[in-house]
């Protein structure tokens, strides 16, 4: 079987003792640096990436992936442990998780987690494998303007997801894609907006970006609450196994979110926030069984089912990118950052051009489940530990590694200057409640976004229309409107807020 | 009159602003017309829609409806002392020929970057910063310097030559 064979190819890469080695240290710095309160996955790549540059390719992929995993089940342990969550995905863990631990079951809600993951993790990494060679068929048949629509449809998705203002967020979008679009134009070779300042030319690192508005600006914006709701206080964990009969409970929980994330990590702007949403949601709608505590009061299905579908939408949103080379989510943007440094345009191509690294990184996001179970559920006395480190150790490590870490990118002290610009940038945007999410992934896109539609318009003599007559655009535009009009509907509208509301 | 959705507000006022400015800035490249487009083509437009948007976010937060959500205070002592801490960072080891400082390296910047960014946390102490600057300087120079063979200069010019 060729699904057989390709992931045969993939594993005899990715199993090199080096690359194993490399999985294994990105999943121990992602874990070590996601379980630090506050810090999510896109902060923890940011400032890992750097780390990767004198890698060679596959190396530096996998241990991204690794870092990525890493940092996501990082979020997971302080969701559960203290009511922390890392990241957006894992704000529906905290509902029970937390409540688990508070009761004294925080190992079994961490084992539930872990398990969960890695469940969900083998289905997604053989949704991959199995869907990516058709999709990649289907992507050479797309030109210009249909991939015009779908990174259109792609930031409709990620706005939709993004807490707050619909409106402030599609802005975030657009300061993102104009950001974008410093620094030379392709086309003409004309310098935009780089004021005759040689380093803008390049345009501004996206990496200084990521670190400036995610690191720096969350910083600030912590360090300017009162001390006291920093304190995080640790629940106990005594003992991690779960019993029979959270297993039963947790198992069918766990199918639902893999099977909910695996479909919902596919669409562009998807990935492992809807999906724990979802899960969570449909969760909370089954009827209970007799002598079962609600959801919100310690449910182990609220702990395993969104954690499933988090990681399995984490597993499929790299089918989007590694066959149509558009990136659906904020750690995907980055992911294209690491791409591109290392001279690899993602994109349909890659599976023909460079079958080893694309084959190595599906099998090697395997590996990186793997070891983030045998990693992580014995080390969680560690992890634990660092939970306790007093923010004031931690910030001026973090500010120091966002430091050295954009200047080592080019050797050039003008990185440097351009992460504080934008962490004063990330700070004004926490003030104004401006999520800045979609700004990263405008960000990615503008330059694309350009070429395609300007190839687009070029073809069909400046003809606008061409991006509705042509059958697959028009329709992945339909499907962008209608996403913005199921949103913008006032029933959907009032049960989005209720949603948000409650996870904060 | 009294403005009760401060944040909407001022971050409309912000995007109209920035989009008003890549469209100003626009018209200073080539537009060309939509077959043809010219380097000032797609930030014109997208420019233009973000301006307009904003004003739009604007005039919503203007309405009296709603609940307030005042930007409150801003924390002047983090925002400066962290970037301040970044940009001593920056001047201590790529030195600034401009003024005549020569670079200092890696070691001395770290040590004044943690210093100064600790300055920003409730409960300062310089003896604890020392120790922790002391540890990340001991690390950092284990890590990047000979764990990823990063190129930094370590040390002072005057020291190393």
């Amino acid at each position: 079987m060729e699904l057989i064979e390709h992931l045969a190819l993939g594993f005899e890469h990715a199993f090199t003792l080096q690359n194993l080695m490399y999985a294994f240290v990105g999943c121990l710095l992602g874990t070590l640096i996601g379980v630090l309160p506050g810090i999510g996955p896109v902060a923890t790549i940011a400032m890992l990436l750097p780390a990767t540059y004198a890698l060679p390719p596959v190396a530096a992929l996998i241990a991204l992936a690794g870092i990525y995993y890493g940092s996501q089940y990082g979020g997971s342990t302080t969701a559960i442990l203290v009511n922390l969550p890392g990241e957006s995905a894992s704000v529906v863990t905290t509902l029970d998780g937390h409540q688990m631990a508070k009761q004294g079951r925080g190992g079994p809600a961490l084992a539930a987690a872990g398990l969960g993951s890695f469940f969900a993790g083998c289905v997604g990494t053989l949704i991959l494998a199995a869907f990516a060679p058709p999709l990649t068929e289907l992507a050479f048949k797309f030109g210009p303007a249909e991939y015009f629509s779908l990174m259109v449809l792609g930031l409709i998705g990620a706005v939709v997801l993004a807490s707050g203002s619909l409106l402030k967020a599609i802005c975030m979008i657009f300061l993102g894609l104009l950001i974008g679009l410093i620094g030379t134009d392709v086309n003409s070779g004309v310098a935009r907006y780089s004021f005759d300042i040689p380093e803008l030319t390049d345009g501004i690192s996206f990496i200084a970006i990521a670190m400036g508005i995610f690191g720096y600006g969350e910083i600030i914006a912590n360090l300017s609450k009162p001390e006291d709701e920093r304190d995080v206080s640790v629940a106990a964990v005594h003992h991690l196994w779960p019993t029979a009969k959270d297993f039963r409970d947790m198992t069918p929980a766990v199918l639902r979110g893999t099977a909910l994330g695996c479909t919902l990590g596919i669409l562009p702007g998807g990935g492992s926030l809807l999906s724990s949403f979802a899960s969570y949601t449909l969760e909370k709608k089954l009827p209970l069984r007799p002598g079962e505590k609600p959801l919100g009061t310690g449910n182990i299905r609220g702990v395993a089912g969104p954690e499933s579908a988090n990681n399995a939408g984490a597993q499929t949103s790299f089918i989007p990118l590694l066959t149509l080379g558009i990136p659906g989510n904020p750690v995907m943007a980055l992911m294209v950052g690491a791409m591109t440094i290392h001279n690899i345009q993602p994109g349909p191509q890659v599976m023909t051009s460079n079958p080893d690294l694309f084959w190595g990184l599906i099998a090697s996001m395997w590996i990186g489940n793997l070891m983030l179970i045998i990693l992580n559920l014995p080390l969680i006395g560690i992890w634990i530990k660092l939970l306790t480190i007093p923010y004031r150790w931690l910030f001026p490590a973090i500010v120091l590694f966002c430091a050295i870490g954009v200047y080592s990118t080019n050797n050039n002290t003008f990185d440097v200057w351009m992460v504080g610009l934008f962490g004063i940038v990330g700070y004004i945007f926490h003030k104004l409640d401006c999520e800045p999410a979609p700004l990263l992934l405008g960000l990615i896109l503008g330059p694309m976004m350009e070429e395609n539609l300007r190839r687009a318009l070029l073809l069909s003599r400046g003809d606008w229309g061409v991006l509705v007559t042509r059958p697959i655009s028009a329709g992945l535009l339909v499907a962008a409107v209608l996403l913005l009009i199921i949103v913008l509907s006032p029933t959907v509208r009032s049960k989005r807020e209720e949603a948000f509301v409650e996870e904060g | 009159m009294k403005i009760k959705r401060q944040r909407d507000f001022y971050s409309g006022l912000m995007f109209a602003v920035a989009g008003a400015a890549f469209a100003i800035g626009a018209t200073n490249y080539n537009i060309g017309d939509a077959a043809r487009m010219g380097p000032g083509y797609f930030p014109m437009l997208l420019g233009g829609i973000l301006c307009v948007l904003g004003l739009v976010v604007a005039a919503i937060a203007l309405r009296p409806s709603g609940e307030p959500n005042p930007v409150g205070s801003i924390a002047w002592k983090p925002l400066l002392l962290i970037i301040g801490a970044n940009l001593v960072f920056g001047i201590l080891l790529g030195g600034m020929p401009t003024v005549g400082l020569p670079a200092l390296g890696l070691v001395v910047a770290i040590y004044a970057l943690v210093v100064v960014a600790a300055m920003a946390g409730t409960k300062f102490s310089l003896k604890s910063a020392l120790v922790l600057a002391t540890v990340l300087a001991i690390g950092s120079y284990l890590t990047f310097i000979i764990g990823l063979s990063l190129q930094f200069q370590v040390w002072p010019t005057f020291i190393s030559g």
